[in-house]
């Protein structure tokens, strides 16, 4: 089921951690000879088990399923089918960490038990004895599985129950996390020049401010997290911030570079100070700082805070919770019962609005960087969950190098990771009892991207796949990308828990490291085939693109400007200081026109201009145009896959055209070289045969989804029409024809 | 003009005037064509290819941006022209320009901006015009024009000083609407040479034959050959062998309007059918005919693989008892044996009129951002397409799975009858999905079989209130527009075709949606006289043809018709909404990408040559020419 990509497996490393009670190992030795089957990753160890467990096939009410055995690891939860594995359809896109039937520890969602047909929500700490009949899974993912308990003898079933919650629900230590079990040799570094920018090395900051042409400072005095341990060893600021200003507000107030502007202005992010009225030091340090952020281009600058004007972390975590719940479906029935409500329920999450507040405040972001010319400094209370959401959206939308992959994933190094955005309590893999810190902030910033995705496909060289198994990952509990709050938190976790000999020091792999999780004809998913490549390099088309009157319009008649327009993003000057003089910094921020008409009017004209794939991208923020990403949240759904079509069916066209090219000409250089081995290597052809994907591919392949249609089965209710007319007959001037 | 305060609109005006009589417009809609002889020679020759383009529709021409005269269509004459026009364009605002009416278009242009705005609709388009208030102190005079493509225009012009003068209104009144002003639709007049002749897409006989029919339990009868059976219904029918015409005629006396059941489709391997029909006459007496019942009895006997028989019924089952009273109804168990009766639950053309003029109100010209979704839901339009493609999936479910003969039949049998044989015939049949077979399916379902295009839509006829008009036709566009969304490489040709073939139903530029039914056609001669809109469209496929289209000839389609996979359609509700519009038209990219395919398989021919070429040179002993291997790009189906 599982296949181990390179090393093979390792003897498990022997560990400090007691992840088992007594009772758990004994079962281990009980059911052992079932678990044989069980590829295990290194490091992984089986706590429990039990067989015969009944896994509920999807389809419907029927209460069918395939027997088999439950376990539960350090890693995962795992069900392994008595059957032997049916012959799978597609290959092409399996996981080598888990499988389809494993359900990584932090990948669990919410657990259900059945107590007499009553299904209950349960929670960590409240197990008894009584253990449910049947265990509904709900996934981060969006998979559910429901096992019926049962059949299994009653120790076993309770013990399997009670070890899965404790593992998957009940509060647990760092250290506890399979990551720091888990131990594959050290893999080779990526090439080079395809290497993703971590963001770890002075030098790669300074790289990437040669490349967008920035004049700013970098910042080497938080090596080892003296000044905060809120910020990265390095970081740049603006050349106009005095190396004292550093050290007087632990870490915050600081205007962290994050991007500049082929003009010259640049995007700054701040952790903002909380201001007292009295507080006459932290003023004039704002004030200070905000100078130094004017003198970066043109005395200009506009600020805007974010924990004012966007969604809390709390409205976002209870938005997406509603929305995730219309698509993990239990059965067929409910699944008819709320499509007739379909669009209303998503409107009324307001996990959409959600993401077109964001997509608009990265468009005002941008309106300013490129329309006006003015330095932006967003700021929000910790620095480090809008502010990362936005700063990252400016900066995808304005240039095209974070458009490619790589290019993404060193924006996700720059922005989230060195921005010590705190992935381990945003995602709660310990499942801490305190929620309020839990919030599914990059999701949202992926369901962003998303959105651009499909609204200008060719501009991005990764596919929607690339975002949805990027989304999935930050479950899958290995990647030091997702696991940590700050690189201070990484840097001293990652210490502590090294092996006793301290000069060797614990790695996880980034997630960026794909092929730990797919080989490369799977990674071939992740490349969108309608990317419209490049021609020109890079410093040209900078060049080329910086459109005169712009220049024009923004020079300032005075030092400071004027506003060209009533935004709601402020200027800088004399009003700022009296603004901060006040007690409320939102207060500034209160605009009376609306900014939808202005950043619809920055749409519109952006809009008549002619396309450019790797210009501005803009997206369209219209009911009409924000989208549900269909892939991720309904790929697992039964009654959802269309057979034969979806986007995948483009895609997978497009593959055959191109490996059709690719296969001739090989066999063309073949032909010169007059060899006459055949070719091995054949290019990636998903669908020669007459097998038809379903639209999840490359998703939920490996099910056995039956071709036969979905006929809606609540019954065809008759709309509601309020009026008359659905009395009236067919035709209306019958009377009149008819002589 | 009056300078009375009157909200009248010109539309009622007139019409109290003139008194149209209700009945003459219904019967016949182009009997006044013969008329055609007002057309003078056009002042403009235009490009070989029309379109209806304006300001924001795909087809967007740039050859009218810089002209300073709307290309004139042969035959097309200009009949008005008003210098200082407003035009109040709801996304941009005031817009001053000059407007020109032909006999076939609306042309509005204004040069102050940059680029050039220019709005150019055909006047088929137009359902209503009406002056909006009364004459302002400054004289100005304002008048809304309200489309059936879901948009509305409103212009303001100074009063003439000269009262006697009509204005342009006055004269566009005249020219939108020739049916009701006694002149001949500008189809009549328009005579374009196109390549193709796209009156010979359809012939009867040869679709059947495709199917396989006659055969040995199916006959083609002649007994509608002068249309005395039925006259909503084509000459050729094709019925059980063991059913006599002289049943025919007592089972048409049974069955609404004559409609009586006969085959539209047969599966080339089950030999399940998909017959169509109007309601039996059953009354609330229940009456019943041994004809019919023997007609059925014989559908289901000429089908070996399976001993039952579906009846569709698509109305809800309330109106389908409702209309008993009226002595309609459905087939009682009891009559038919073997013979099960489903209804679907699709509302009647009235529902679906005021769903659609719903949806307008959300669309046009705004959209409300935060209640987008509720206020969609609230139209229901969706989910009356949901139920429509859930019905004609059932259909087409039984015929393919079950292998089971079906009959479909609302009230009449020409509105939701037509949206669910075809539907259920492009998931059961690939042909029907290329450029070519969609055409067929159109002929045959919709126009073949007596769909009252003149009706639903209006054709030249200003009588807006009419309640026989209905976007049934429209729906089912958006039904297949939802199953080449669901299934975008299935489909030979691209959104860009439907949005055109619907852009023509209105035009009256083409002959081919004009008329209610095949005898009216034929007495018309609109094969002679007009053009159709096929000759147009297949005399430029490139510009229709879906770049990832894959023929499988064998492969049945099954939507899902969850709500989670419709999709309002934007391209077309939404397409005069600049902010919705993509940034370069959609069929431009579809064009691109078919250059980009072409250029793969050049490519790939090239390449394949080469080899062969080296092949041949080196071993010599392969034959085969290099042109029969280039196109397996097309043939691992």
């Amino acid at each position: 089921m599982l296949s181990l990509g390179s090393g093979g497996p390792k003897p498990a490393k022997p560990s400090f951690v007691s992840y088992v009670t007594p009772g758990e190992i004994n079962s281990e030795k009980d059911s052992s000879k079932k678990v044989e089957h069980l590829d295990l990753l290194p490091g992984e160890v089986v706590f429990c088990s039990a067989t015969p467990v009944l896994r509920y096939t999807q389809d419907d009410l029927s209460q069918r399923g395939v027997f088999g055995t439950l376990l539960c690891t350090n890693f995962r939860v795992s069900f392994i089918s008595d059957e032997s594995p049916q012959e799978e359809v597609a290959q092409h896109f399996k996981n080598r960490l888990y499988g389809e039937n494993d359900i990584p520890l932090s990948c669990v969602d919410q657990i259900y038990g059945v107590y007499d047909e009553k299904k209950k929500l349960i929670t960590g700490g409240q197990v008894k004895n009584k253990y449910p009949s049947k265990i509904i899974f709900h996934c981060r993912d969006l998979r559910v599985f429901q096992f019926c308990l049962t059949y299994a003898k009653e120790e076993d079933g309770r013990r399997i129950f009670q070890g899965v919650v404790r593992h998957c629900l009940e509060p647990k230590s760092l250290k506890c996390v399979f990551a720091f079990s888990y131990s594959v040799p050290a893999k080779p570094v990526l090439q080079e020049n395809q290497r993703t920018v971590m963001f770890e090395s002075l030098e790669d900051w300074h790289q990437e401010m040669r490349r967008t042409k920035g004049d700013c400072k970098p910042i080497r005095d938080n090596e080892a997290f003296e000044i905060s341990h809120r910020l990265p060893k390095y970081f740049i600021v603006p050349a106009a911030v005095e190396t004292e200003d550093l050290s007087k507000c632990e870490g915050k107030g600081i205007p962290i570079w994050c991007w500049s502007h082929h003009s010259g202005c640049a995007l700054f992010k701040m952790a903002s100070v909380p201001l007292g009225q009295e507080d006459t030091m932290s003023q004039s340090h704002m004030e200070r700082m905000l100078h130094a952020v004017a003198q970066n281009y043109l005395y200009s600058v506009k600020t805007e805070d974010l924990t004012e004007t966007l969604p809390t972390l709390q409205d976002i975590q209870q938005s997406y919770n509603k929305f995730k719940q219309f698509f993990l479906i239990d059965n067929t029935m409910d699944f008819w019962l709320s499509d007739v409500k379909w669009f209303s329920s998503l409107e009324n999450s307001g996990w959409l609005d959600m993401i077109r507040q964001c997509l608009r405040k990265a468009m005002e972001v941008v309106e300013c960087l490129e329309k006006e010319n003015t330095n932006v400094l967003i700021m929000e209370e910790g620095g480090s969950d809008l502010c990362c959401v936005v700063s990252s959206l400016v900066q995808i939308m304005l240039d095209p190098y974070f458009r490619t992959m790589v290019g993404f994933q060193s924006l996700v190094q720059k922005e989230w990771v060195s921005g010590c955005h705190q992935f381990l309590d945003r995602s709660n893999h310990l499942h801490q009892k305190e929620k309020e810190c839990q919030s599914p902030v990059f999701l949202l910033f992926l369901e962003c991207v998303w959105q651009l995705v499909q609204q200008h496909s060719p501009a991005f060289q990764f596919s929607e796949t690339y975002l949805t198994v990027l989304s999935d990952s930050i479950h899958v509990p290995i990647f030091s990308t997702f696991l940590f709050n700050s690189a201070h938190h990484k840097a001293s976790v990652l210490q502590a828990e090294s092996p006793r000999s301290q000069n060797e020091v614990l790695t996880c792999p980034p997630v960026w490291d794909w092929s730990v999780q797919f080989d490369c004809k799977a990674q071939d998913f992740f490349i969108n085939p309608l990317y419209a490549e490049k021609n020109k390099p890079d410093k040209t088309q900078r060049k080329t693109h910086k459109p005169k009157h712009q220049r024009q319009l923004s020079l300032p008649s005075s030092a400071f400007k004027t506003p060209p327009k009533k935004g709601f993003f402020k200027e800088e000057t004399e009003s700022l200081k009296k603004m901060l003089r006040m007690r409320r910094v939102s207060r500034w921020l209160v605009s009376p026109d609306s900014p939808q008409a202005s950043t619809r009017e920055f749409y519109e004209s952006w809009q008549r201009k002619p396309l450019d794939y790797h210009g501005v991208l803009l997206p369209c923020l219209d009911g009409p145009a924000m989208r549900v990403w269909m892939q991720r949240y309904l790929r697992w759904i039964p009654e959802l896959q269309i057979f034969g079509g979806g986007a995948i069916a483009v895609t997978n066209r497009l593959a055959e055209l191109q490996g059709e090219v690719v296969q001739l000409r090989r066999e063309l250089d073949r032909q010169g070289r007059r060899e006459n081995k055949p070719d091995n290597h054949r290019p990636l052809a998903l669908s020669r045969s007459s097998v038809r994907l379903s639209s999840s591919f490359p998703f939920a392949s490996n099910r056995n989804w039956s071709f036969k249609p979905v006929i809606p089965n609540s019954r065809l209710h008759s709309i509601d029409v309020t009026d008359n007319l659905a009395n009236q007959e067919d035709e209306a001037t019958e009377a009149f024809t008819v002589v | 003009m009056e300078k009375s305060g009157s909200v009248d609109s010109l539309g009622s005006k007139q019409s109290s005037s003139r008194q149209p009589s209700v009945d003459s417009l219904s019967s016949t809609s182009t009997s006044r064509s013969d008329r055609s002889s007002h057309a003078k020679a056009p002042s403009a020759v235009s490009s070989e290819s029309v379109s209806t383009s304006n300001e924001f529709s795909p087809q967007l021409r740039t050859f009218q941006d810089s002209s300073k005269e709307p290309q004139l269509l042969p035959k097309e004459t200009i009949q008005d022209v008003a210098k200082d026009v407003t035009y109040i364009c709801p996304f941009i605002g005031a817009l001053r320009g000059s407007l020109t009416v032909t006999n076939y278009r609306l042309f509005f242009r204004c040069i102050d901006r940059d680029p050039v705005f220019v709005l150019d609709l055909p006047l088929g388009v137009i359902s209503r015009v009406e002056k909006i208030g009364g004459a302002s102190s400054r004289g100005d005079v304002s008048y809304g024009l309200v489309c059936k493509d879901i948009r509305n225009l409103r212009f303001v012009h100074k009063q003439p000083e000269d009262t006697l003068k009509k204005s342009v209104f006055e004269v566009l009144m005249k020219f939108a609407f020739p049916v009701s002003n006694n002149l001949p639709l500008f189809a009549f007049e328009y005579s374009q040479e196109f390549p193709e002749n796209g009156w010979k897409v359809y012939d009867a006989l040869a679709e059947y034959r495709r199917q396989g029919l006659p055969n040995e339990s199916w006959r083609i009868s002649k007994v509608n050959d002068h249309y005395e059976l039925c006259d909503s219904y084509p000459s050729a029918l094709v019925v059980p062998v063991t059913i006599p015409d002289e049943e025919l005629r007592r089972v048409a006396a049974f069955r609404a309007k004559g409609r009586i059941p006969v085959l539209s489709w047969i599966h080339p391997e089950s030999q399940a059918t998909v017959i169509r029909c109007s309601q039996p006459m059953a009354g609330v007496n229940g009456k019943r005919c041994k004809e019919d019942e023997k007609l059925l009895q014989a559908i289901m006997d000429a089908n070996a693989q399976s001993h039952k028989l579906f009846i569709f019924d698509a109305r809800p089952s309330v109106n389908a008892v409702a209309n008993k009273t009226k002595g309609g109804g459905y087939e009682s168990e009891d009559a038919y044996q073997n013979a099960e009766l489903v209804f679907l639950e699709i509302h009647n053309i009235h529902v679906m009129r005021e769903s659609l003029r719903k949806l307008k109100e959300v669309v046009y010209p705004n959209i409300e951002e935060s209640h987008w979704l509720s206020n969609l839901e609230s139209t229901h339009w969706l989910e009356h397409i949901k139920l429509i493609l859930a019905g004609a999936l059932r259909i087409a479910d039984k015929v393919e799975s079950a292998k089971t003969s079906v009959v479909v039949h609302c009230s009449d049998g020409w509105d939701r009858t037509a949206q669910l044989t075809s539907l259920a015939m492009l998931m059961l049949d690939a042909h029907y999905r290329t450029i070519r077979g969609f055409q067929i399916l159109l002929e045959k379902e919709w126009l073949s079989f007596g769909h009252r295009f003149q009706q639903r839509v209006g054709h030249g006829d200003k009588n807006h209130t009419d309640a026989d008009r209905s976007p049934v036709f429209v729906q089912f566009i958006d039904c297949v527009w939802q199953m080449t969304r669901q299934f975008p490489t299935a489909f030979e040709f691209n959104e860009y075709f439907l949005i055109t073939i619907l852009d023509h139903l209105y035009s009256c530029l083409f002959g081919t949606f004009l008329c209610n039914s095949e005898q009216q056609r034929v007495k018309e001669e609109l094969v002679k006289r007009t053009v159709s809109l096929w000759s147009f469209i297949n005399s430029q496929l490139d510009e229709f043809s879906n770049p990832f289209y894959v023929h499988y000839s064998s492969h049945v389609l099954f939507p899902v018709v969850s709500m989670r996979h419709l999709d309002l359609w934007v391209a077309y509700y939404i397409r005069w909404n600049p902010r919705m519009r993509p940034q370069e038209p959609v069929h431009l990219r579809h064009k691109e990408l078919l250059a980009k395919r072409a250029e793969l398989q050049r490519r790939v021919e090239e390449l394949q040559r080469e080899v062969a070429n080296r092949a041949t040179s080196s071993s010599s002993d392969r034959p085969g020419s290099p042109t029969r291997s280039i196109t397996p790009v097309q043939t691992f189906v």
